[in-house]
């Protein structure tokens, strides 16, 4: 079929031609960031912790009236107070294995420093955040030993909330190593925290294990951990416990109150949930990015639907205003299937217009997003589907009005309107 | 009279066209619902947290910061750490330049209830001077704070919230009574009204920006350092501490401690930046810093918008739902287009028959008008349900603050009815251009 002739119709229809012009290139550009937006949240909450998350949950706890750190002999309490919690929740009939840890990935609560390969290097080689505990908490957390040793019982330091010595040894992330040691040599090899001369030994490499931090800042660094074999002692204890498989509900509920058992002056982080399941912490970490996909999915559900209907309203407009032009060409020999064809082409040249606008205006308002709120730039695939999408949303709209065009019988031609 | 007469007449015209294409009168008024909703929707959430927490004082609110650690932990603004060190707070709180003023941390102690057989529960508060609540025009049910006098001797006293009160007294006026935390008994002095201010402007830099349940408890400030009540707020340190606890915490450059000033009039606060500058000197002078004096005094609208409090995600929500709002409003425009120039026969008859072109316009506003009203009412059940639904979308500390007010009602009809308009302007204009002698003449 010629294009001219419908362009020469549509010169007629200026107005109504821009309208919908606009109209699909302001949901294509839309649409294409709100999806782009989507797709990096989900991308985000897909990114693996590297521990395994099923049957484990988490004890935030405090003790009320624990000895002040600053009084003599009160490390010795405070330490006593622990071992005996993590005695009692070994002792649990649902329990697998307990540890003591500073955090948890995605909690959103970390210790972040720098690390160097040489003490007196200005600038740190990398920045990782920690995650301190005893023996136990590799097995704990599920986490795979790719080289080197864990932690042994010898290893275990305690010390007070406010120590600052360091550790001789370390295990750390397998990203860590090889940013630090690209050979794959990790292990044996010394590094330095926190500006501090002291040499630190790399004992192991794990495979994964994401920082506890979920901000943007965090992300820059995201699987860059360190374990301590460092047991806090101090007023508050965290515990990471781990259910036999299938019995995290019967754990949860067991543990506080084995706590409770021990000593009834503690408080929980949360008294409503005194264990959280990692599911639990694993939807707070996420919980707006999970909001922000559904807002955008609902928009473009919206968007989408707007402008289709938007479509399906001109369109008609159009085909009732020109039933005498489709009875003259009926009359003349043009089949149904000619005039559904004229309206399906008219309108994928204004989609298609629309969407070379909306392909610029789509790009401009990334780039606004990119300035204003940091975000990322956006692949030029979305586009390319944020493109097919509308020109199929524009056939799909048209179809009705332009079924209902290609009825009109050439008799019409003979009447006068 | 004939002005009302015709305003009748041209409802009625409208009524009759609005019926005879059903189709495209219930697409507008979609549009028109679903558009103002959205946008409604995220404009009630942005509203509430880029709202002024004390609008009637914020101005004269000053939060100092002063450069403790110096150019080498600065970043790329030479912006100095956003909080204080336990020296230089407590060297602000004894020169006390300031009207009113209070150095501050947060503290999150453990209260353990009278009855046996109760758990001991975690309560959040922050550790004041009395100067705190006239400052902040804190709302007391019972009592009040407390005096100069008890911050100079560390006394046991406490200020509670209504909440708590409410819990641990079942709301009785509770002043004198006294309450366990950590161990040590305290003395109630005053019962707060609700007061939880969002954000939480008076500490931002050591509390999350939102929070949904307001704060327990409030301790002198000095008898949370006597008593060693730990620190329960951000601290940040930009060298390893030398020496272990909280008195180390004290005693290191580490900044934990947040501090607000309340300077009436540009003169004071001129002087107050002048006092800085003077103290920072002092300092340099005696070698704790190495450094020229960087400090910073903004007041609370300054720190808020520099903190960026509103979420990004906020922000990008409500630009994309204005964005959603243009569409409906594009899509507006061509559907009532469609349906005014559709009906250009009988705007030739009634032209023809001497209606002027002004009395067109009207005609066709006053249909865009209802269109507006319809979408509008549609718009307000959808940002009802929007507004309630907010939780499924933002964190729940934010959602509580998104509130269905009658400024909002009125806000949402208002643009619903407005953009409606804009749209018919336009198809209005093209109506009215319709040439009456070639309508009869091709009918």
């Amino acid at each position: 079929m010629s294009i001219s002739p419908i362009l020469r119709a549509l010169r007629r229809h200026k107005a109504g031609v821009v309208l919908i012009g606009l109209q699909i290139a302001l949901t294509l550009a839309i649409v294409c960031n709100a999806v782009f937006i989507i797709g990096e949240r989900i991308e985000r909450m897909n990114r693996p912790t590297g521990i395994v998350e099923r049957d484990l949950f988490l004890i935030q706890q405090a003790w009320v009236n624990a000895p002040n750190e600053e009084l003599e002999g009160s490390a010795q309490k405070l330490g006593a107070m622990q071992q005996e919690d993590l005695a009692a929740l070994r002792q649990l009939p649902d329990v697998e294995s307990v540890a003591p840890t500073t955090s948890m990935p995605l909690l959103d609560s970390s210790w972040n420093e720098g690390i160097r390969l040489d003490p007196d290097q200005p600038q740190q080689t990398a920045r990782v955040s920690f995650y301190l505990g005893d023996e136990q908490l590799l097995p704990t957390l599920g986490l795979r030993l790719l080289a080197g040793r864990a932690f042994s019982h010898a290893d275990i330091l305690h010390q007070g909330l406010r120590d600052i010595r360091q550790p001789p040894v370390v295990i750390v992330t397998k990203a860590l190593a090889d940013l630090l040691f690209p050979h794959g040599d990790a292990v044996g090899k010394v590094v330095y925290l926190a500006g501090t001369p002291k040499p630190i030994t790399i004992i192991g490499v794990v495979e994964q294990l994401q920082v506890p931090g979920i901000n943007r800042w965090t992300e820059t660094f995201a699987y860059n951990s360190v374990l301590l074999p460092i047991q806090r002692e101090g007023f508050f204890a965290f515990y990471a416990v781990r259910a036999k498989p299938g019995r995290l509900q019967a754990a949860m509920r067991a543990a506080p109150a084995a706590l409770y058992q021990v000593n009834p002056l503690r408080v929980f982080a949360d008294i409503r949930t005194p264990s959280q399941s990692f599911a639990a912490i694993r939807a707070r970490a996420y919980r707006d990015d999970i909001g922000m996909a559904i807002l955008m999915g609902v928009v473009c559900v919206i968007l989408l639907g707007v402008t289709a209907a938007g479509i399906v309203g001109l369109t008609s407009f159009w085909v009732g205003q020109r039933q005498h032009q489709i009875g003259i060409r009926r009359a003349v020999g043009a089949r149904r299937v000619d005039i559904l064809r004229y309206f399906q082409t008219e309108n994928l040249l204004i989609a298609g217009g629309g969407a070379i606008v909306g392909t610029v205006l789509a790009l401009a308002l990334n780039l606004l997003l990119i300035q204003r709120f940091e975000m990322a730039r956006m692949p030029m695939s979305y586009l390319w589907l944020g493109v097919a999408a509308v020109l199929l949303l524009g056939q799909a709209a048209v179809f009705v009005p332009a079924r209902r065009a290609s009825m009109v019988p050439p008799i019409v031609a003979t009447r006068s309107v | 009279m004939l002005g009302y007469y015709m305003l009748g007449y041209y409802i009625d015209l409208a009524w009759r066209s609005l019926r005879r294409s059903p189709g495209l009168t219930v697409l507008m008024v979609l549009a028109i619902g679903f558009g103002v909703a959205a946008s409604m929707t995220t404009y009630s959430v942005f509203r509430a947290v880029s709202g002024d927490p004390i609008p009637w004082k914020s101005s004269q609110l000053f939060v100092p910061q002063i450069d403790a650690w110096g150019p080498s932990s600065r970043d790329s603004n030479g912006e100095p750490p956003d909080a204080l060190t336990y020296t230089d707070a407590m060297a602000l709180v004894h020169a006390h330049r300031a009207k009113l003023q209070s150095a501050m941390y947060r503290i999150s102690p453990s209260l353990v209830p009278g009855q046996a057989g109760q758990h001991p529960i975690n309560v959040s508060g922050h550790a004041v001077y009395g100067e705190f609540f006239p400052m902040l025009d804190v709302p007391f049910l019972y009592g009040s704070g407390w005096s100069a006098d008890d911050d100079a001797h560390q006394a046991p006293v406490v200020v509670i919230s209504g909440e708590l009160n409410q819990k641990l007294f079942d709301g009785a006026n509770s002043v004198g009574r006294s309450l366990s935390m950590d161990g040590k008994d305290y003395r109630v002095v005053g019962v707060m009204d609700s007061w939880n201010p969002q954000p939480r402007f008076y500490d931002l830099a050591s509390s999350a920006n939102f929070n949904a349940i307001g704060e327990s408890v409030f301790i002198p400030f000095e008898r949370g350092i006597a008593a060693g009540i730990y620190n329960s707020g951000n601290t940040n340190c930009h060298e390893p501490r030398t020496g272990p606890g909280f008195i180390g915490l004290q005693q290191s450059s580490c900044v934990w401690i947040s501090y607000m000033a309340l300077l009436d009039s540009s003169a004071a606060v001129s002087q107050y930046r002048q006092y800085l500058d003077g103290y920072a000197r002092e300092q340099q002078r005696a070698g704790r810093f190495h450094w020229a004096p960087n400090n910073l005094l903004r007041d609370v609208p300054a720190v808020l918008d520099h903190q960026g409090v509103v979420p990004s995600d906020t922000r990008i929500s409500l630009l994309v739902a204005l964005g959603l709002l243009v569409v409906c409003l594009v899509n507006t425009v061509g559907l009532m287009l469609a349906k005014f120039l559709r009906r250009s026969g009988e705007i030739g008859v009634r032209r023809a028959l001497g209606a002027p072109r002004r009395a067109l316009y009207a005609q066709f506003l006053m249909e865009a008008g209802m269109i507006g009203a319809a979408g509008g009412a549609l718009g307000l059940l959808l940002t009802g349900v929007g507004v309630m639904s907010v939780g499924w979308v933002f964190r729940p500390e934010i959602a509580a603050l998104a509130r269905l007010d009658w400024s909002l009602l009125g806000i949402t009809m208002v643009l619903a009815v407005g953009v409606t308009l804009l749209a018919g302007v336009y198809p209005t204009f093209r109506a009215a251009r319709v040439q009456p002698a070639w309508q009869l003449k091709s009918n």
